[in-house]
């Protein structure tokens, strides 16, 4: 553990991410076309969904994502609050709006798929529910981050609500779960058959390691942004409260 | 145990003092009960199908508009400071907090369910399951928004923000609640869902006390 507490200095971690960003960015440039034209091109066609299975390629993975997202922002608020390192708090918020935008492709593809498949947009299926509430969830913790003047109470207060969400998101999966069978007697024909055939498989392993560099890839740039930005308003706050240079012969000619 | 019943009985004197916060979330809940059957039509036959859901979401939306104050008082006045000095653990003393709400605000927001379910025609098989469940399900509202009530301490738009922090982490409540009744109506044992709310107030009481109080040590650092 102590070995991974030296990454907790940003200068540390800024120099690391600059050496491994070109990396994972041309990664997931190379793995996400390389899934797409596999997935798009060269992979079979569902015997029953047709072509619309290849939604799947984008859904699929981006569902992981939203989910993988919101365990690394719990983990980072974890971290900050028992350790207090302000990088873990910076990596949480970079965190939070990715994910929240795997989310949103998640639910846009889903819909897409909907349509030719369930013969409407939008059915309050108990996946398509959960990720719904995820994404109010992911939007809740960026807005109380951004609600205090004081960043520090922003940090202390998105993490603690990101680690309360973390232990109710099972909650809410297990209570959607049952609502739903309630609700709603299997009347769709779910997606995830047992087995999936490696023609499919490929692909979607290759948009899934994508996707996780195009994470990394985002969150660096996000996260230096919000370094330099945190480094910024640390100078200009210095400089307000430093005395002005020669200012105190400006002070005595004027009284 | 005894500067617990301390903390909560100023909570209670407080709220006995100024009874108009209690009476607005009522109010509030009435009059949102009653939009209802303006907006879907009288029809007897709806309204006591929605009955049960209706009256869960807008007791939820009540307990939020009461939510917002819960320690916000408090906060601003610096009292909280004070309290945070006490012998008594902090936990307890947002425990408090959240019993004094449940009890000035939630109670009388149970007492008026069955009047409202009375106006939206629900089967009188509905009742129990409906007072029963509102009983464990409330609870768990008082904690869980406690915690979204103390996240946002000094936040800008706190009580908007609060609504939409805590809203989502309720809605097993609300399925359960609301499902309690279904299954009562459909004539099924309602042991279940009642199990499961009460399972769900237990484990906010552990955690939820515990989470506020971190939440409001970090906001009067």
């Amino acid at each position: 553990m102590s070995g991974l507490h030296r990454f907790a200095s940003p200068a540390r971690f800024l120099r690391l991410a600059d050496r491994i960003q070109p990396w994972t960015a041309w990664t997931a440039a190379i793995l996400i076309g390389a899934g797409l034209a596999v997935g798009f091109g060269f992979s079979p066609p569902d015997y029953q969904q047709g072509d619309t299975v290849r939604i799947m390629y984008v859904h699929v993975p981006s569902a992981w994502m939203a989910l993988f997202c919101y365990a690394a922002m719990a983990v980072c608020a974890a971290a900050g609050l028992i350790w207090r390192h302000p990088l873990a708090h910076v990596i949480a918020h970079g965190a939070a709006p990715i994910g929240a935008c795997f989310t949103i492709v998640c639910l846009a593809t889903g819909m897409l798929w909907g349509k030719p498949m369930w013969g409407r947009w939008w059915a309050w299926d108990a996946r398509l529910t959960s990720v719904l509430i995820l994404l109010f969830l992911y939007l809740g913790y960026i807005a109380l981050a951004n609600a205090f003047d004081n960043t520090t109470r922003g940090d202390r207060s998105s993490a603690i609500l990101a680690l309360v969400g973390a232990v109710n998101l099972p909650v809410i999966k297990f209570s959607v779960d049952w609502w739903n069978t309630l609700h709603q007697p299997a009347s769709v024909t779910r997606i995830g058959a047992p087995a999936i055939h490696s023609s499919m498989l490929t692909p979607l392993l290759l948009m899934a390691a994508g996707f996780m560099c195009l994470f990394a890839t985002l969150l660096f740039i996000r996260v230096r942004a919000a370094l330099l930005e945190r480094r910024l308003r640390a100078l200009r706050h210095a400089r307000a409260h430093a005395p002005p240079a020669g200012g105190m012969d400006t002070g005595t000619t004027l009284s | 145990m005894t500067a617990f019943a301390a903390a909560l009985g100023r909570e209670l004197r407080l709220a006995i003092r100024e009874p108009g916060e209690a009476a607005a979330a009522v109010m509030f809940f009435v009059l949102a009960t009653m939009l209802f059957p303006f907006g879907v039509g009288p029809e007897a036959n709806l309204l006591a199908r929605i009955a049960a859901g209706v009256l869960w979401v807008a007791a939820l939306l009540a307990a939020m508009l009461s939510l917002e104050r819960l320690f916000l008082g408090d906060y601003e006045d610096g009292s909280f400071e004070i309290l945070a000095l006490a012998p008594l653990p902090l936990s307890l003393i947002v425990g408090a907090k959240m019993l004094a709400h449940w009890l000035t605000t939630c109670i009388p927001l149970i007492v008026a369910t069955p009047l409202m379910a009375v106006l939206l025609d629900l089967d009188t098989g509905g009742y129990f399951a409906l007072v029963a469940a509102m009983a464990l399900g409330t609870p768990t509202i008082s904690l869980v928004g406690g915690v979204g009530a103390a996240l946002t301490l000094g936040a800008r738009r706190g009580g908007m923000l609060l609504s939409v922090l805590v809203l989502p982490l309720l809605i097993p409540v609300l399925i359960f609640g609301a499902g309690a009744v279904d299954a009562a109506l459909a004539g099924h044992a309602v042991r279940q869902q009642l199990m499961v709310l009460a399972a769900m107030f237990l484990a906010a009481s552990a955690l939820c006390p515990w989470a506020a109080a971190a939440a409001v040590r970090q906001a009067l650092e």
